[in-house]
């Protein structure tokens, strides 16, 4: 008996894949909400207790927003691969005739969808409320663009390493944050040079490069992750 | 001619337990391989090992006669795999979880109908996973089963939770796949009535 040919294509796996997701988001909107609203929250806040200074919102907005998202994206990836453990899913997609690198794709392509696209349709709204100037919002929806992507795909690889313990949230964070480091540091200065007028290029650049980097190598760490985790 | 399935010196780590040694065995079409011993002694595990997710310490399992790892992409649309954990989201229905599934594997969506009502499902289809019943939940990874187009099923604990009519129902649901050429490796504690070959394995 073979069924080589009525094995679905890899897209039709992926696109699968992503549409459940999402549709798991859509029926438990807390999940998605929850992050989009402590990135909204620290934001907002900030600029009430500082005060209402314009030179000194400016001057820390893009930090802000930018360590802001970073928690946010982080706050979410916790639960990526744990109901899938829990209730067998996982050893369903990791025994499907699909390659797992690419099932694991799906997974951070439908976290991004879900949580940092959210934030970067957001981000406009942030970037009023620092009182920064209107060109801003163009350089700082780009670079969230590549930041948050890159960071749905490098969180995938600690999701999946801390998936079987029970208290991963910890461990996960101390896995990311080096390898987010570089994100949040060009994120953070490409908008405040964006604010100054500056040229921006160099930061979009090499946020771009980053994210394909992460989008090419992350897929197999989280695959062989997974493997290792659900042994 | 080689074996569809088989078992070659294979040694299982649990931890630091060694909870299989040495075991040796064949399966061919139309047979069971009957995974039996008490709680804790490696029952699930070796099924976990057959199904590739995770690596022996010693040996190999070799399907038609080729180690499953060399070629464990083609192995696994040959496996289905039903064990204590449905598989499927709580939070979506049977029809949404069915069509996920069908963008993984191949599944014959044309048997969807007659599956459904032989489980007596039908009427539940559009209820969230999360609503249903401990039996009709396991009705509901049947499906999975028998929807799928692949020759071997490896079974843990598949009465569980089933009542009579359940239970008779997964018995028959074997004897068809077994007579449609298919192999079924089962861990229970229940006996399972069938006429067809058995080869045992006792763990102790």
């Amino acid at each position: 008996m073979s069924h080589a040919n009525d094995i679905p294509g890899l897209w039709q796996g992926f696109s699968s894949l992503v549409r459940r997701e999402v549709l798991l988001a859509w029926k438990r909107p807390g999940d998605v909400l929850n992050p989009l609203v402590f990135f909204a929250m620290v934001s907002t806040l900030f600029p009430l207790a500082v005060g209402q200074s314009e030179q000194q919102l400016q001057f820390s907005a893009p930090g802000l927003v930018w360590v802001a998202a970073l928690l946010a994206t982080l706050l979410s990836l916790n639960s990526l691969f744990v109901s899938d453990y829990e209730d067998g899913s996982l050893d369903q997609l990791i025994l499907s005739p699909q390659p797992l690198p690419m099932l694991a794709l799906a997974k951070s392509v439908a976290h991004w969808l879900v949580s940092g696209l959210p934030l970067i349709l957001v981000s406009p709204l942030i970037a009023f409320s620092f009182k920064m100037p209107s060109s801003v919002i163009g350089v700082m929806a780009l670079t969230l663009l590549f930041g948050t992507m890159s960071l749905s795909l490098l969180g995938a690889i600690g999701a999946a390493l801390t998936v079987g313990l029970h208290r991963g949230t910890a461990l996960l964070s101390l896995l990311i944050l080096p390898l987010a480091m570089p994100i949040l540091i060009f994120g953070a200065r490409t908008v405040s040079l964006a604010a100054a007028g500056d040229t921006t290029t160099a930061g979009v650049y090499f946020l771009a490069a980053y994210c394909m980097l992460a989008l090419t190598l992350a897929p197999f760490a989280t695959a062989a992750a997974l493997r290792i985790s659900n042994e | 001619m080689s074996h569809l399935l088989s078992s070659h010196a294979l040694s299982l780590l649990r931890g630091d337990r060694c909870l299989v040694r040495d075991l040796d065995f064949a399966l061919d079409g139309g047979e069971i391989l009957l995974v039996e011993g008490p709680n804790g002694s490696g029952k699930t595990t070796l099924l976990r090992a057959i199904a590739g997710l995770m690596e022996p310490e010693q040996g190999e399992l070799r399907w038609h006669g080729k180690p499953i790892h060399e070629n464990y992409q083609s192995y696994r649309a040959d496996i289905a795999w039903l064990a204590h954990l449905i598989g499927f989201k709580y939070d979506l229905n049977l029809l949404e979880n069915l069509a996920f599934e069908s963008g993984l594997r191949a599944t014959d969506r044309s048997r969807t109908e007659s599956v459904l009502q032989r489980l007596g499902l039908q009427k539940l289809v559009t209820l969230p996973l999360r609503s249903l019943s401990a039996g009709q939940q396991r009705r509901v990874a049947l499906a999975r089963m028998l929807l799928a187009t692949a020759p071997l099923w490896i079974l843990d604990e598949p009465l569980t939770n089933l009542d009579a009519a359940g239970q008779s129902l997964v018995t028959e649901l074997i004897a068809g796949h077994l007579a449609g050429g298919g192999a079924c490796v089962i861990a229970s504690h229940q006996p399972i009535a069938t006429s067809a070959t058995v080869r045992q394995v006792l763990l102790k």
